[in-house]
């Protein structure tokens, strides 16, 4: 039982850790938490399910061509709107994506109705693995396997690649960036093609289990938020473990105390960060330079 | 006529005021070029409007005989002109050896798949890192930073930090070099070190500098050329001698009587 649980609860926090990877890194590019993710996501799994449903593509091509669609839109919204904006404040940049999240949220509904559909992997719904006493669905093996994999993918991206360190370079110091001779502009881009990608493969792995709607994204977005705020949002490393952290918590409260208020033991959770460590669990103090 | 690089009638305002105000000068290729003035005179706003973060309103910067006046800082990083800042710009989480790294930004060629693929010893990247990391070796003995190599720049002494920073801008292997107040906060020692060490850029490098300097005393012994401005407007351009003889600078620098 209990070891069904924490597996269990490492299914669904690896995709609580990918929501927040994909929120911290433009985070820390930027500073804004990017509430339009979810809706980024929600759209290319839409746009993942129309090519299947359609019979346009297989199931995997379907999710490679969505994949590039969620980076053209990452791209796109940084190109066309973020860079416009003349010296935006904090503030500014937040109602944008708060303005991006509407109107994603209004074009799904517009194109595909507010009806449920279901996206399913090519896998046996309720095919399992018995691992000595545990269970294991191979939807929750693809889901633990494919966000670790992401996660060392972009281990790798962002230590061992020119690219990937520029990110981090633009993320620590802009200015100091742009004087290397970093475009730091189309680092930003990138960025936010890069974080929508990961957003998408949360909602691809996550779609399965959930009705397929325009709201699809809202809850892993806000538990992956709070993944976010439980390791902090400055660190890559603090916000996949926060993820993984969250998920087990909850099912554990979920299984031994109270089944309704499972939902809210996030909510529980960042409330108890913020008040005894701010920053973060795992993340250094947070510093502005003056 | 020298080409190196020429600055010519640059205007910067910011609302109604002139910051820098229809300004002219040229240095020559090798020579260390210095300015001076009080605070406030538009010195640190020159080095921006040069290193392209901030856009002149108006005038010319020409640099070995292209326009650069209006571009962005990292196309400017990339036509040879590095500079250090008055209050450092570093990436203080990074070690050392990593700025020094991000310094040769300009030169990696290098894609993803390369760096994603870097298993073994010959592969593409990894001979590319080699050549670059032995660039840099030379760049940490040169300025004998070899105890600092490997730690956080944050946790170094603000001495330290200052050579690192001088450090990562050698590392883009600049034609010109921009110093903001290099010796700021220096200790003396720190000071006559960083003073030969800059002579060793110029001459064993063939490095132009250009130069904000409060010390005199190291301006003096270590410039060609002098400019002092105030107001943002060229008081008095000239060799060291000169410059020092002008009595608007010794107003300046020694007070009125």
């Amino acid at each position: 039982m209990f070891s069904q649980l924490i597996i269990n609860g490492i299914s669904s926090g690896s995709l609580y850790a990918l929501v927040a990877l994909a929120m911290v890194i433009i985070y820390k590019a930027s500073e804004v938490p990017n509430f339009a993710q979810g809706e980024m996501a929600t759209l290319s799994v839409f746009v993942a399910w129309h090519f299947v449903n359609a019979q346009f593509l297989p199931f995997y091509q379907a999710v490679a061509a969505a994949l590039l669609f969620a980076f053209a839109v990452g791209v796109l919204f940084e190109f066309t709107v973020l860079r416009r904006a003349e010296k935006p404040s904090i503030l500014e940049l937040i109602v944008m994506t708060l303005g991006l999240q509407m109107f994603i949220y209004g074009i799904i509904g517009w194109k595909w109705g507010a009806e449920q559909k279901t996206f399913s992997l090519p896998i046996a719904e309720d095919s399992v693995v018995q691992l000595g006493p545990v269970v294991i669905g191979w939807l929750n093996i693809i889901t633990i396997v494919t966000s670790l994999l992401c996660v060392l993918l972009l281990y790798l991206f962002f230590t061992h690649t020119k690219l990937g360190t520029a990110m981090r370079a633009v993320q620590m110091n802009s200015t100091a960036a742009r004087i290397n001779g970093i475009r730091v502009h189309r680092i930003m881009s990138l960025t936010w093609g890069l974080s929508a990608v990961i957003g998408t493969i949360a909602g691809i792995l996550f779609a399965p289990v959930s009705p397929l709607d325009p709201q699809l994204m809202w809850d892993p977005l806000l538990k992956g938020f709070a993944a976010g705020v439980l390791g902090g949002m400055t660190s890559p490393f603090g916000a996949v473990l926060g993820g993984y952290i969250l998920g087990i918590i909850e099912n554990l409260f979920g299984a031994y105390i109270s089944l309704e208020f499972k939902s809210v033991v996030a909510f529980a959770l960042i409330v108890l960060v913020l008040w005894f460590k701010p920053s973060g669990l795992f993340s250094r103090h947070y510093e502005r330079k003056v | 006529m020298n080409d190196f690089f020429t600055v010519t009638g640059l205007t910067r305002t910011f609302g109604g005021v002139v910051a820098i105000d229809a300004l002219d000068f040229a240095q020559k290729k090798g020579s260390i070029f210095s300015i001076i003035g009080p605070n406030g005179a538009g010195k640190t706003t020159l080095f921006n409007c040069i290193s392209g973060i901030y856009r002149p309103d108006s005038g010319e910067i020409c640099f070995q005989g292209r326009r650069i006046d209006g571009l962005k800082p990292d196309a400017i990083a990339r036509h040879g002109i590095a500079r250090t800042f008055q209050n450092l710009e570093l990436f203080f989480r990074m070690t050392t050896m990593e700025n020094l790294m991000l310094g040769r930004h300009i030169h990696m060629r290098t894609n993803i798949w390369h760096g994603l693929t870097m298993f073994h010893k010959n592969s593409t990247a990894a001979r590319e890192e080699a050549e670059h990391r032995e660039k840099v070796e030379h760049i940490i003995d040169l300025l004998d930073l070899q105890s600092a190599r490997d730690v956080p720049v944050g946790a170094l002494p603000y001495g330290r930090q200052k050579l690192v920073e001088l450090g990562r801008a050698l590392a883009l292997e600049p034609s010109l070099l921009l110093l903001d107040e290099p010796s700021a906060g220096m200790t003396s020692d720190e000071r006559q070190d960083l003073f030969f060490w800059i002579k060793d850029i110029q001459q064993e490098l063939g490095v132009s500098i250009l130069m904000i300097e409060h010390n005199m005393q190291m301006v003096m012994d270590i410039s060609d050329r002098v400019l002092a401005i105030d107001f943002g407007k060229k008081l008095v351009e000239g060799t060291p001698e000169e410059v020092a003889a002008h009595p608007e600078v010794i107003k300046a620098y020694l007070g009125e009587d």
